[in-house]
């Protein structure tokens, strides 16, 4: 009976745990929104930030889309293949790029690299008490360090998505008419007949919430980093691990908002 | 001098401070009179640090009071509390200069952020206050990780009487430092508090710092002040565990207490 009841506890005090992580990271959040609205705002910051985000990342995210459109028209040809039904390659590629694999792949990309140094770099200036000299020089740290870092992760990402889009259907234009013979004119035109206006806004709004959630996290895990090079270390692998899950649940959820008929 | 009838800058009454069980501040009470230096000093883990965070109020006490000229700061809303923070410089340890900005940046930024100074009057400020700390103009253009231990604790004194503070607080300003940069930065807190005619708190177990900043010396100990006086008079208080911590002897009632 002990044992049933331990376990009992155990379950309770894991499941209030996670409800008060939850809170302090919505309230983490409207925190670092609320400063949008409340003069001064950190320009240069943001557009250090949005540089960082959507400038530099670009050559990964480029990368990435490229090889997962040249993947998924080879995987795609071959499936459709038995079923003769290649004609369908451009609309499964370009659906799949711009509804799902697009947002997903450059927030993960992104998640990893921005993410994690945003965690590193909050970190450091929490250990070294850099944020807590920001306070005594009458500057609000929220607004200084995370307010600008949200809005740009909410801004670039989508910047970034278009690109991806666009690379991503070019990577399986080429392998579709390269290497498996299709008639490019054709191809565009499917590309294009399928295509939907819908299909890239919701990709892009996916890409924004993705954005939000890569620095939202990056900055929580930086900002309430404790106990010296051990904690920051800890703070970027859970900035990372946090923004990457929380990306494949807000899409589901997305997908299921948009498209779920 | 400081004068007994005038109200004192800081007053601090039954301050109390406790993560989960252990109790770190248990009922700190302390005055700082206008235009004096204290210097609190303890071993460590004691809780001077967490006493000055509370100061700063970078940390929220569980009880008590910390007035700054009569007022009650931890009653103020957000806007009285700035304009009280706005009158504060601030020294910390490791010197906390932001990585992502030149030392002259780092220097103007409490001048910017509390007067709107323009870029090209907090430049030449900020080149005057480096001078006054013994720095070249040249090394306003450097960053912070390309200057020494000695030369960073400079520039984190620059910054922090840049604005001109009435009010000045100092975490372990000689830790990390060899003795003679010690002394060099001991020598530049006290022409910088005096010019600027502010009351200073210094936090330290440095014994040749203490006597050197303070006007005045409290001991905390165990969460309490066990002892407050003269800096004059801290090598020969009297006072069993003060005289045990300033001689660094091994036997006395704190050595005890460990053996416990």
């Amino acid at each position: 009976m002990n044992a049933l009841l331990d376990a009992v506890a155990a379950v309770g005090r894991a499941l209030l745990g996670a409800c008060r992580l939850i809170g302090q990271i919505a309230l983490f959040a409207l925190e670092g929104l609320s400063h949008l609205a409340r003069p001064p705002f950190y320009w240069r910051l943001f557009l250090r930030a949005f540089l960082d985000i959507g400038y530099y990342s670009l050559p990964v995210v480029a990368l990435t889309a490229i090889f997962t459109g040249m993947v998924l028209a080879l995987q795609s040809a071959t499936g459709l293949s038995r079923f003769n039904a290649e004609s369908a390659v451009a609309n499964l590629v370009v659906l799949s790029i711009t509804r799902e694999l697009g947002p997903v792949l450059a927030g993960l990309m992104v998640a990893g690299r921005v993410g994690a140094a945003m965690a590193a770099e909050l970190g450091t200036m929490r250990v070294t008490d850099q944020i807590d000299a920001l306070t005594t020089l009458s500057t609000n740290p929220m607004k200084y360090l995370v307010t600008p870092r949200l809005l740009a992760g909410l801004l670039a990402l989508p910047l970034l998505v278009l690109v991806a889009d666009i690379l991503g259907v070019l990577g399986g234009f080429i392998i579709a008419t390269v290497k498996l013979g299709y008639n490019s004119g054709v191809y565009l035109t499917n590309t294009l007949d399928f295509l939907q206006t819908d299909d890239v806004v919701s990709g892009l709004v996916k890409a924004a919430m993705f954005g939000f959630l890569v620095t939202l996290m990056g900055c929580y895990q930086g900002y309430n980093s404790r106990g010296g090079a051990q904690g920051v270390g800890a703070a970027t692998t859970y900035a990372v691990v946090s923004a990457s899950v929380l990306i494949l649940a807000f899409d589901y959820v997305l997908t299921e908002l948009f498209f779920a008929r | 001098m400081s004068n007994a009838l005038e109200t004192p800058t800081i007053r601090i009454r039954g301050l109390r401070k406790a993560f989960g069980d252990k109790v770190v501040l248990d009922g700190i009470d302390l005055d700082v009179a206008p235009r004096t230096s204290m210097v609190v000093i303890g071993g460590s883990g004691t809780g001077k640090s967490v006493l000055l965070k509370c100061m700063l109020g970078l940390l929220q006490p569980d009880a008590g009071s910390i007035e700054f000229d009569g007022q009650d700061v931890l009653r103020m809303d957000r806007r009285e509390a700035e304009a009280v923070r706005a009158r504060i410089g601030m020294l910390f340890q490791n010197g906390a200069l932001f990585d992502s900005l030149p030392v002259w940046e780092n220097v103007a930024f409490g001048l910017v952020a509390r007067h709107k100074v323009s870029k090209r009057e907090a430049r030449a400020r900020a080149v005057e206050v480096l001078a006054q700390v013994g720095l070249a103009a040249t090394v306003g253009d450097l960053w912070p990780a390309e200057l020494s231990g000695g030369m960073q604790k400079r520039v984190a004194l620059a910054r922090a009487i840049a604005a001109r503070p009435d009010i000045m607080f100092f975490d372990e300003p000689t830790t990390g430092l060899d003795p003679i940069m010690g002394a060099v930065i001991d020598g530049l807190i006290v022409d910088c508090v005096r010019r600027l005619g502010s009351t200073a708190v210094a936090i330290t177990h440095d014994m040749a710092s203490a006597r050197r900043i303070g006007d005045r010396v409290a001991m905390i100990h165990r969460g309490r002040i066990v002892w407050e006086g003269p800096a004059t008079a801290l090598m020969d208080t009297g006072n069993a565990v003060v005289d045990q911590f300033t001689h660094g002897s091994r036997e006395g009632p704190i050595q005890m207490e460990l053996r416990r």
